[in-house]
């Protein structure tokens, strides 16, 4: 089947198999940021974009994304740059697969909502797991890049 | 996903089944309305004094709430399911293709078809609600659920995951001189005898039946009030 989108702001037309996993889809266009890590919705490593929604592509079909519009870290990295290195001061990242799909709900919580308590970061942030800290630093880190911004 | 076998699938998307209307009777919410439209609907919450919003909000994260459907949780009927508990605890229909519109009580006791379920419909009747779960840790599965509600003065506690599917215990007169901490844990105890529970690897039959009394109790007290 044919599908047309919006992928990283340009207009693409694929053929795919109808059971084409959006994951798949995006890493078969060189988008190599969305990582493959629980694949049944738990982690949260393939995080994307979809209308400006954060979704997990490992669940939902490419055939879903037809007519639609999708960001991987890939097409953000300027809205991105502006907190990743607050995260990277604090240490944040042991081997660092989980940052992708983790920025990728940073930037989608930061547009919803700009200025959040330190309870409504976790709580946004709940659904991306990390194997090798605890969380600490990422809280440290987005709370760094928000005083700053009061500053 | 791709590697469940499938033998029929049918999209449900093009439907405009994603909206929740409110008139001055009821809420109308479509099928492929999602759990984070449900925790973000100002009039849906105000109504359930927020009880929706804290059932959805440990259901893993916000991507997934973005995605799960209502009509997915409450066709699925899940044992570990927050939403049929919560919805049990209103006053709440489900609209379904062929089969029209029932109570979700009953829909809940009902075996698996091939209907569709095209709407939930929860009646605006004076009501006050309180949910409350208790996992492990937060995002997992929860051990056990727990609402209370008061429809028309008549107390209602709706119990899941025990591991089994969401029951309804209604009140028989326990609390009809009125909450006190002698009604709320009389009450706790006359819904943890009558709820059965099992053990898997979240918690034993016991510490859940543990958890219904001191969860029940807490809730009445809170409804009525006192906390
Ligand atoms: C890892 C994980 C953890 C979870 N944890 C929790 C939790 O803690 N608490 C909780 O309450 N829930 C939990 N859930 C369940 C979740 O909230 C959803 O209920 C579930 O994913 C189903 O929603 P869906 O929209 O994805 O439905 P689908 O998976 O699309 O559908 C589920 C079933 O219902 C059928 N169906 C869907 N819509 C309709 C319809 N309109 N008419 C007829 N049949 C229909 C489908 O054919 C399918 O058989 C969890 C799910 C996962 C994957
Ligand atoms: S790979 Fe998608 S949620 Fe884990
Ligand atoms: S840094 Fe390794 S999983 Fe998060």
């Amino acid at each position: 089947m044919e599908i047309k989108l919006k992928l990283n702001g340009s207009n693409i037309v694929r053929e795919i198999a109808p059971d084409l996993l959006l994951i798949d889809f995006l890493r078969d266009n060189k988008c190599f940021s969305v990582k493959r890590g629980c694949e049944t919705s738990n982690c949260g490593l393939c995080t994307v974009l979809m209308d400006g929604t954060p979704i997990l592509s490992c669940s939902l079909l490419a055939a879903r994304a037809d007519g639609h519009e999708i960001y991987t870290l890939e097409g953000l990295q300027e809205e991105a740059s502006a907190f990743v290195g607050f995260l990277a001061d604090q240490g944040t990242d042991q081997c660092g697969f989980c940052n992708p799909g983790f920025v990728m709900n940073t930037i989608a919580l930061l547009r919803e909502n700009p200025d959040p308590t330190d309870e409504e970061i976790l709580q946004f942030l709940s659904g991306n797991l990390c194997r090798c800290s605890g969380y600490e630093g990422q809280l440290r880190g987005i709370r760094a890049f928000l005083d700053s911004r009061e500053g | 996903m791709q590697r469940t076998p499938v033998n029929v699938a049918i999209d449900l998307g093009a439907l405009g089944l994603d909206t929740i209307e409110e008139t001055s009777e009821e809420f109308s919410i479509g099928a492929m309305v999602t759990l984070r439209q449900l925790e973000q609907h100002e009039g849906l919450n105000s109504y359930s004094d927020n009880a929706i919003k804290t059932a959805v909000q440990d259901i893993i994260g916000v991507q997934f709430r973005n995605m799960a459907t209502i009509g997915g949780s409450i066709w699925g009927r899940f044992g570990f399911s927050d939403i049929l508990t919560v919805f049990l605890a209103m006053d709440t229909y489900v609209e379904l293709y062929k089969g029209g519109v029932i109570s979700l009580r009953e829909f809940s006791g009902m075996k698996y078809d091939n209907d569709i379920l095209v709407r939930i419909i929860v009646k605006k009747k004076p009501c006050k609600v309180i949910y409350d779960a208790m996992r492990i840790q937060r995002t997992d599965y929860p051990v056990i659920t727990c609402a209370l509600s008061c429809i028309d003065g008549s107390y209602r506690a709706v119990i899941g995951a025990r591991p089994g599917k969401a029951v309804v215990v209604e009140d028989t007169g326990i609390l009809s001189e009125g909450i006190t901490e002698d009604s709320a844990e009389a009450f706790a105890s006359y819904v943890a005898s009558n709820v059965r529970t099992s053990t898997n690897m979240r918690g034993s039959a016991a510490y859940r039946k543990h958890l219904i009394k001191g969860l029940t109790a807490r809730n009445i007290m809170r409804i009525g009030g006192q906390i």
